[in-house]
C-alpha cells in the first residue's frame, strides 16, 4: 500500500492518524469519566504516568509497558484505599496525584544519563509520533473498543446504580477493574498526544461538549468521538499554521468547541 | 406452605464491633408482605442489604432459594445529570424485551413517561419507575427500601395498594422498609420492629399493643397508629419536648425483648 506508506512517512500525517486513534477511545472513556465523576481520578492516573516513565528507565522496560503497569498499580491502590475510608477521596487523590508526579520528576533527575524531553512528557509531543507509537495507539484502541462494546450494558448499569446492577447480577467489581485498566491504557497511549498534564482534558472536554447535544448514552459517546476528532484536527492545523505547541493546541481547540456548543444550543437536558 | 424464598439465620452485621443488625432470624415466603419498621439507625437498610448480598455478613447466614429472581427498589435513584437517559432506555437496561418493559410501565401507571428523561421525573414518578424496573424482571421476591419516600400522602396509599396488588399478580414475596407507620399497618401482613435485633414482630393489629413496640415508638404512637403519621423517631430525641421521655435508649427495651444488653 504505497499511499499509506507515503502518508506514514510524513510526520504530520502520522500525528493526525495517531491523534484520531486516541480521540476514538478517549470519547467513550471520557463519557465514563464524566458520568462517574472521575475527572480527578483521571488526573491522578495521568500524573502517575510520569512515575511510570521514570520507573521504565530504571528497570529498562518499554515506556508504554511501564506506564500501563504503574497506572494499574495506582488505580488498584486507589480502590483499596478508598474502601478503608480513612481519608476523603479527593484528599487521597490529591496526595497520590501530586506525590506520583513529584516522585517521577525526582527519580528522573537521579538519572543524568537518561535524556528525556520533559516538556514532551508533560505537554505532549504529537509531532514526534513514530510508527511504533501508531501501532500502540491502534492496538490499544482496538482492545478498548472491543471491551467497551462487549461490556457496555454492565458498565452503563453499574454507572447508573451500582447496587441495582449488583442485585441484577452484573459483576460490578470486575467491571470497575476493567474500566481502570482501560483508563490506564488510554493514558499510556494518549500521553504522546497531549502529555500527562493535559490528558484529562482530552477525556472530559469532548464528552462534556457532547452532553449538550446527546439524548442517549451511546449518542453521547459517539458525539464525544466527533468532538475529539475536531479537537485533534483543529489543534494540528493550529500548530501547523501558527507554529503553536501541538498538545496544548489540541486542548485549546477542544475548549473552543465546548464554548461554541454551550453558547449556541438551547439548554435541553435529555 | 411453600419453601422460603430467603431465610436469614442468626444474621449479624457489625461495624467496628457495634452491631448494626443483631442475631436476626427471618424468612420470606411467596405471598408474604413483611414490613420492617424501626427508629433511625436501627439497621433496617443494613438488614435489607445483607439480604440482597450487598453487605458482607459478620455472623449467621443468608440463604436464597436457587434461581431466585429479586426485584430491588432502592431508596432513591440519584443520577448524574450528565448521563442522558430516557425512561425507556433505563427500562431496557433490565435486559427484558420491549413488551415486558411496556407492560411494567403500564402497571405502575407511568407508561406516558416512556420518552421522558429520568432526570425530569418527580420523586413519586421515580419510585414508580424503580418499581416498574423491578417488576419487568418478574421477580420472585420484591425488596423495597422506603418505597414511599418523596411521595405525597395520597400517593403513598396508592403505592402501598399497588404493591399489594402486585404481590397477588406475581405471587411473589415482598419485604420492605417503611417509616409510614399507619400506612404500613393497613397494607402489610406482618410487621417486624427492628432495633438492631427484632424487638417484636407479628400482625399489625397485635403489634401495636406489644410492650416492646410501645417502648420503641412511644405510647402515643402506638395508641394512635391508625391516624398518626409517624415521623422519624430521632426527632423526638432532638426536640424532645413533644413526646419527651417516651423515646427509649438502646438498653431500655420492653420485657418481651430477650436479648443481651449491650
Amino acid at each position: 500500500m504505497p499511499i499509506i506508506d507515503t502518508l506514514l512517512n510524513d510526520f504530520f500525517w502520522r500525528a493526525l492518524i495517531g491523534g484520531l486513534g486516541v480521540a476514538l477511545i478517549a470519547g467513550p472513556l471520557g463519557c465514563f469519566v464524566v458520568w462517574r465523576r472521575m475527572a480527578y481520578f483521571g488526573d491522578t492516573l495521568a500524573h502517575s504516568a510520569l512515575l511510570g516513565i521514570a520507573l521504565s528507565f530504571l528497570i529498562s522496560v518499554p515506556l508504554n509497558v511501564g506506564v500501563i503497569l504503574t497506572c494499574v498499580v495506582i488505580a488498584v491502590a486507589l480502590v483499596v484505599f478508598s474502601r478503608v475510608r480513612a481519608l476523603a477521596t479527593d484528599t487521597l487523590l490529591g496526595i497520590l496525584s501530586h506525590s506520583a508526579l513529584a516522585i517521577g520528576l525526582v527519580t528522573l533527575s537521579f538519572m543524568p544519563d537518561v535524556r528525556v524531553d520533559l516538556t514532551g512528557l508533560l505537554f505532549g509531543d504529537l509531532l514526534a509520533m513514530t510508527r511504533d507509537d501508531l501501532l500502540w495507539i491502534y492496538g490499544g484502541a482496538a482492545t478498548i473498543l472491543v471491551l467497551l462494546v462487549t461490556l457496555w450494558q454492565g458498565l452503563l448499569m453499574s454507572t447508573i446504580h451500582e447496587e441495582l446492577a449488583r442485585v441484577e447480577g452484573f459483576p460490578v467489581e470486575r467491571l470497575r477493574l476493567v474500566l481502570m485498566l482501560m483508563f490506564s491504557l488510554v493514558i499510556a497511549v494518549a500521553m504522546k498526544i497531549v502529555g500527562v498534564l493535559l490528558i484529562t482534558a482530552l477525556l472530559i472536554i469532548p464528552a462534556a461538549s457532547a452532553r449538550r447535544l446527546a439524548h442517549t448514552p451511546e449518542h453521547m459517546a459517539g458525539l464525544a468521538i466527533v468532538f475529539g476528532f475536531v479537537a485533534v484536527g483543529g489543534g494540528l492545523a493550529l500548530s501547523w499554521h501558527l507554529d503553536t505547541p501541538a498538545g496544548p493546541s489540541v486542548v485549546v481547540t477542544a475548549f473552543l468547541a465546548f464554548l461554541v456548543t454551550y453558547s449556541t444550543t438551547v439548554r435541553t437536558v435529555a | 406452605m411453600t419453601d422460603s424464598l430467603v431465610t436469614l439465620d442468626n444474621l449479624t452485621v457489625r461495624f467496628d464491633d457495634r452491631p448494626a443488625v443483631d442475631r436476626v432470624n427471618l424468612s420470606v415466603h411467596r405471598g408474604d408482605i413483611i414490613t420492617i419498621i424501626g427508629p433511625n439507625g436501627a439497621g433496617k437498610t443494613t438488614l435489607i442489604k445483607a439480604l440482597l448480598g450487598l453487605q458482607p455478613v459478620t455472623e449467621g447466614t443468608v440463604q436464597r432459594a436457587p434461581g431466585l429472581v429479586i426485584g430491588y427498589v432502592p431508596q432513591n435513584l440519584q443520577m448524574e445529570g450528565t448521563l442522558p437517559l430516557s425512561v425507556r432506555r433505563f427500562m431496557a437496561l433490565s435486559g427484558r424485551n420491549r413488551t415486558e418493559c411496556h407492560q411494567a410501565l403500564t402497571r405502575t401507571g407511568i407508561e406516558h413517561l416512556a420518552n421522558a428523561s429520568v432526570h425530569h421525573l418527580s420523586g413519586g414518578e421515580k419510585q414508580r419507575l424503580l418499581l416498574a424496573r423491578a417488576l419487568a424482571r418478574k421477580p420472585d421476591l420484591l425488596v423495597l427500601d422506603e418505597p414511599a419516600q418523596g411521595v405525597d400522602i395520597n400517593g403513598q396509599a396508592a403505592l402501598y395498594e399497588l404493591i399489594r396488588a402486585l404481590r397477588d399478580e406475581l405471587r411473589c414475596g415482598v419485604i420492605m422498609i417503611s417509616h409510614d407507620l399507619h400506612l404500613v399497618m393497613a397494607a402489610t401482613d406482618k410487621v417486624i420492629c427492628l432495633n438492631q435485633h427484632i424487638c417484636c414482630s407479628g400482625f399489625p393489629a397485635d403489634i401495636s399493643h406489644d410492650p416492646a413496640f410501645i417502648e420503641t415508638f412511644g405510647r402515643s404512637v402506638a395508641e394512635s397508629v391508625a391516624v398518626y403519621h409517624h415521623h422519624h423517631n430521632h426527632s423526638h430525641n432532638l426536640h424532645g419536648d413533644v413526646v419527651s421521655g417516651q423515646t427509649p435508649t438502646m438498653d431500655s427495651h420492653g420485657d418481651s425483648c430477650d436479648h443481651a444488653h449491650h
